[in-house]
């Protein structure tokens, strides 16, 4: 079909194009943060050069580190290795800094997807719930407790979560972390109470999405057309209603997914798990500005990817899209 | 219910649709407001029957109220009977296997009608196998049937399209081969020219014209447009403010209506006036639905009213199968837009 070509090759072109974009955005989020890091208090050198080192010794330290170099230099340094494959070693373990992403980003990444899975799981049977039942208490009940659900930090429910699920059921862990590569089942196990923690403005944001876009859906006129067709209510809303809704349900999930990534890095210091965020955390207080750089670079990555991927998954729900 | 294949002739006995004083409110907080009022009309099998007035009338709350489409808040008091049972009171499900299957409906906007993210192909297969027992392939080929009967060129490779790869006209086209896939007795067509550019709305009247001949389908015709009325039907129905106010056959009426409103409607059709004239319009406004008077609910604007037209107006019947909601319609002689 001259179409579906058509359409493939515009899916081509905005991947190319989408991948170019964010070369740009990796440059300017990786200096930022660069730059952030230069108003924090405190000097590596001094950490380095461990307890009554002396002025010279700190020094050479500096010397040897480059942390002499001028601010710009410094990051024309870290970002032509960096072009080059080469994110260097965290300045006080000296563990190369990919493989502290390779050794944490697999549980942050368990975490935020989990929390997203969570999200749409229940997210979504409450906005259909909420959206068949329009205008009843029930409907009600659901979008007041999801407005409850924005506004609750993700931090404070997680420690509400320790309290019951994890300190007096004794449900869950309170703390600690398998890794997934190690053992999965155990992974999710420990992964539990964080996730729950994380998917709270998630299924709220969900079900307040869906149930808004359902109702308007359904008083549509092509929604009319089908109750002419005679298609049952059921099918129009399963078939029909939620392919309509699709698009607006999976950017939502895609914008959920970004804001639970940048949440993790709170949600890993309540529970201590050793994931980018919490990395992150501890580079920034110590100054150790290669992995704090690395573990940067991996989390615009995966949001850019996954912005991608919620692109192009648009693109084939809903025909029009890659026509404009 | 036998019904035969050949052409059907205008039934004398038992009308296809049968609507008795069709009474239709919308709730809401402050009360009701009544849209219309004691509506009846008939429609025999393969009859063509035009329903005009102004927005506001009632006369597509009407069309749809005959599916049970109206909203949930909409009360229908009266009986609409086709083929034989009464379809205000059918349970949901019965009601739905009729829809689109015996009656169907075309709407007035082609652009929003139809669901974007669906290919026609789907839409136009999906009525025909939620009502009879066809394969995906048969369907399939039923569906390319239509898209050509409606004369949608290269029908096969247009299945596999989007609404929004269509034209106005050509969506309307597919609009009406989704509403005669089933092969309906009825089809409900509700201002189905009106958002579409002149020249296409006449292609699109002769085509269901055409159509409703070659399948013996009856239709009842929703339109403001007079002209519309007089190329395609055979019998008119002029509502004003939700009631009806004459019922008669096209010819007759054309030449010599019995309402004033009708001669009103049909006197400020264009090109049928003088050429530099202006276009004579009905001076004034339907009263609101709150507000309707006792009596005719034209006598505020009617040119002819007099004392008397304050009383309750009932639909009288007339000689050749006429029927007006005027008390002075036999003494009066209106202009029509047809002059003998």
């Amino acid at each position: 079909m001259t179409t579906a070509v058509k359409a493939n090759r515009v899916k081509q072109r905005m991947v190319v194009s989408r991948l170019l974009q964010a070369l740009p955005i990796l440059v300017l989020a990786t200096f930022i943060v660069f730059s952030l890091m230069q108003l924090i208090p405190g000097d590596v050198a001094v950490t380095l050069a461990g307890e009554n080192a002396s002025a010279e010794r700190i020094a050479q330290i500096r010397e040897a580190y480059g942390l002499n170099q001028p601010f710009l230099a410094q990051y024309g340094d870290w970002l032509w290795r960096a072009a080059q494959g080469d994110l260097g070693a965290s300045l006080l373990s000296g563990e190369p800094v990919a493989q502290t992403i390779a050794r944490t980003f697999p549980n942050t990444l368990l975490i935020a997807f989990y929390a997203v899975l969570l999200s749409v799981l229940v997210g979504v049977p409450l906005g259909i719930l909420a959206a068949t039942r329009a205008g009843s208490p029930l409907d009600s009940g659901i979008m007041g407790a999801a407005s409850l659900g924005v506004a609750v930090p993700n931090f404070w429910f997680g420690m509400i979560l320790v309290l019951y699920l994890a300190l007096t059921f004794k449900w869950f862990p309170a703390t600690g972390f398998v890794s997934p590569r190690e053992d999965f089942s155990a992974a999710l196990w420990y992964a539990t109470l964080p996730a729950l923690a994380l998917c709270t403005n998630g299924v709220a944001e969900i079900a307040r999405q869906l149930r808004s876009s359902l109702v308007e859906i359904q008083s549509s006129q092509h929604v009319r057309t089908l109750h002419a067709k005679g298609l049952s209510p059921a099918r129009i809303l399963w078939k029909h209603g939620l392919k309509n809704v699709s698009v607006n349900l999976l950017t939502v999930v895609g914008l959920l997914f970004n804001k639970i990534l940048a949440a993790t890095v709170v949600v890993e210091a309540v529970f201590a798990i050793p994931g980018v965020g919490s990395s992150i955390v501890n580079a920034v207080l110590q100054g150790d500005f290669p992995v704090v750089q690395g573990a940067v670079l991996a989390m615009v990555v995966t949001v850019i990817l996954v912005n991608l991927f919620t692109d192009l998954a648009c693109t084939v729900l809903d025909p029009r899209i890659s026509e404009a | 219910m036998a019904q035969h294949t050949e052409r059907p002739r205008p039934a004398q006995d038992t009308p296809l649709l049968s609507v008795e004083n069709l009474s239709i409110s919308f709730a809401h907080p402050g009360g009701e407001t009544a849209i219309t009022r004691d509506v009846s009309f008939t429609v025999a099998a393969g009859e063509r029957l035009g329903v005009v007035g102004e927005s506001g009338c009632g006369k597509s709350v009407t069309g749809l109220a005959l599916l049970g489409l109206l909203p949930a808040t909409a009360r229908v008091r009266g009986a609409i009977h086709f083929q034989g049972e009464d379809l205000s009171r059918l349970p949901a499900s019965r009601l739905r296997r009729l829809r689109g299957s015996e009656i169907s409906m075309i709407f007035q906007e082609p652009m929003s009608a139809l669901d974007p993210v669906f290919t026609i192909g789907e839409q136009l297969t999906e009525t025909l196998r939620s009502h009879r027992k066809v394969s995906r392939k048969e369907a399939r080929e039923r569906a390319i049937e239509a898209l050509a009967e409606v004369g949608i060129p290269s029908p096969a490779q247009r299945l596999n399209d989007y609404p929004y790869q269509f034209s106005g006209g050509m969506r309307q086209r597919v609009m009406i081969a989704m509403a005669l896939i089933c092969r309906p007795k009825l089809v409900i067509a509700d201002e189905p020219t009106t958002a579409l550019d002149v020249t296409v709305q006449a292609q699109i009247i002769d085509l269901l014209r055409e159509i409703s001949d070659s399948t013996g389908t009856a239709l009842l015709f929703i339109t403001h447009d007079l002209g519309v009325v007089a190329e395609t039907c055979s019998r008119l129905l002029t509502m004003y403010a939700g009631e009806v106010v004459e019922s008669a056959p096209v010819d007759s009426v054309l030449y010599r209506p019995r309402h004033p409103y009708s001669s009103g409607l049909l006197c400020s059709l264009p090109g049928l006036s003088e050429r530099g004239q202006r276009l004579p319009s009905i001076a004034g406004r339907v009263p609101a639905p709150d507000r309707m008077p006792r009596g005719c609910r034209f006598q505020a604007r009617c040119p002819h009213a007099t004392e008397g037209c304050e009383q309750p107006q009932p639909l009288q019947p007339l000689t050749d199968h006429r029927l007006a909601r005027c008390w002075r319609s036999a003494e009066l002689t209106l202009p029509g837009a047809v002059t003998p």
